[in-house]
């Protein structure tokens, strides 16, 4: 089940020691999600963090903005508690420490920018920025992205997460002509 | 045995300790996510390329091993399914998402939790995306009193394929499980055929 020699394109770290078999990671994600099933009756997410986030900011920056707006105003609630206070951000920052010591402990982490020998470094940043803004857009209408929604609901039978998940992969593999520059 | 999952449902603790077991569950998140070398694009990209389908290998893996869990804790009544959390489904606005979703995948190398995870590691590609998340976040918020109508298309409520379908649930965890072991078999084949990528 390794990266067998006959498979050349399987991508392996810069720098420190090769990932993790990916039936093995697998299971191990899939343990983390039965066990936020079993003591919370919720699973993952990741793009809500970044929702309460936003809407913390712009109420900060700008209150009498925020409160006229529905989404922000969905985030920051009544007052009675910091926007902040929210599940999925302790969560994602969970997900920032667990990463952080993963690559610790196999030397893969450091500085540096991920992208096909191609791709200039500023075309594959303005690439990255403009990728998150649609992502943002895809998360918002589908209720949830790669973790809430994929993840999450798919090991629920969630009719919505499913439908969700074939047109993530369709949408992928539609754009990846278009941007096989940035990566091969 | 009694239902006595999950537990927060069932008031074994309150909201001070969900926050702190948020963050422990993420630890395992983000640990695992890292592992598998999805805080790295190149990885996450491969699979649009066919090289490397990781991306495909470790999300169904997860599915599976966790549908089996659930599945398994529910028929010895350890587990109240009914008590999980379902996102409600709006199938025009979710199948509309997941394209555009799709598309930002692509663009932009990361999803939103895959980008937390490879910013914590040093990509600074990812510290890029995670700003472009937050203009998106943004540029909806505006716009969505304006779209309010779209979003909120063709509920269903919270339903199961199973329920859609009217299969039973165990047929369709079998099902599910036959597609995952072909869909492995069918990637890592996929995989020896297509070289380096490049």
């Amino acid at each position: 089940m390794s990266s067998a020699p006959d498979r050349p394109g399987i991508v392996t770290p810069t720098k420190g020691r090769p990932y993790m078999n990916p039936y093995l990671a697998g299971i191990g994600l899939g343990l983390v999600l039965l066990a936020a099933f079993v003591l919370m009756g919720r699973g993952l997410g990741a793009s809500g963090a970044f929702s309460s986030t936003a809407s913390w900011v712009i109420d900060s920056a700008a209150p009498a903005h925020a409160a006229a707006n529905e989404y922000y105003q969905g985030y920051i609630g009544d007052g009675s508690s910091h926007p902040l206070k929210a599940w999925l951000v302790f969560e994602v920052i969970g997900v920032a420490a667990g990463a952080l010591l993963s690559g610790l402990l196999a030397g893969r982490v450091g500085f540096a920018v991920e992208k096909g020998p191609r791709a200039p470094t500023a075309l594959r940043l303005a690439c990255a920025f403009a990728g998150g803004g649609i992502m943002a857009f895809g998360a918002h209408l589908a209720r949830g992205c790669t973790s809430g929604q994929a993840l999450t609901g798919g090991a629920l039978l969630n009719v919505g997460s499913w439908a969700f998940m074939i047109m993530v992969f369709v949408g992928g593999y539609a754009a990846a002509w278009f941007m096989r520059w940035q990566w091969r | 045995m009694a239902m006595s999952a999950p537990f927060y449902k069932y008031g074994m603790f309150g909201d001070e300790m969900s926050l702190v077991l948020a963050f422990v569950i993420g630890i395992g998140f983000g640990f695992f996510l890292e592992r598998a070398g999805f805080g790295n694009a190149r990885k996450l990209a491969a699979q649009f390329y066919l090289y490397d389908m990781s991306v495909f290998k470790v999300m169904f893996t997860a599915i599976v091993t966790a549908l089996l869990g659930v599945t398994y804790l529910g028929w010895i009544g350890f587990l109240d399914l009914s008590q999980v959390y379902l996102v409600p489904t709006h199938l025009g606005p979710q199948l509309l998402g997941g394209l555009v979703l799709g598309i930002g995948f692509v663009v932009g190398g990361y999803c939103p939790g895959t980008s937390v995870a490879a910013l914590a590691t040093g990509r600074f590609d990812a510290l890029v995306y995670a700003f472009g998340i937050f203009a998106g976040t943004i540029l909806y918020a505006e716009v969505f009193p304006r779209i309010k109508g779209l979003v909120n298309a063709d509920a269903m409520g919270q339903v199961t394929l199973p329920e859609v379908l009217n299969v039973p649930w165990g047929m369709l965890v079998f099902a599910v499980v036959l597609i995952a072991v072909c869909g492995f078999a069918a990637a890592t084949w996929i995989e020896g055929r297509t070289g380096t990528g490049r």
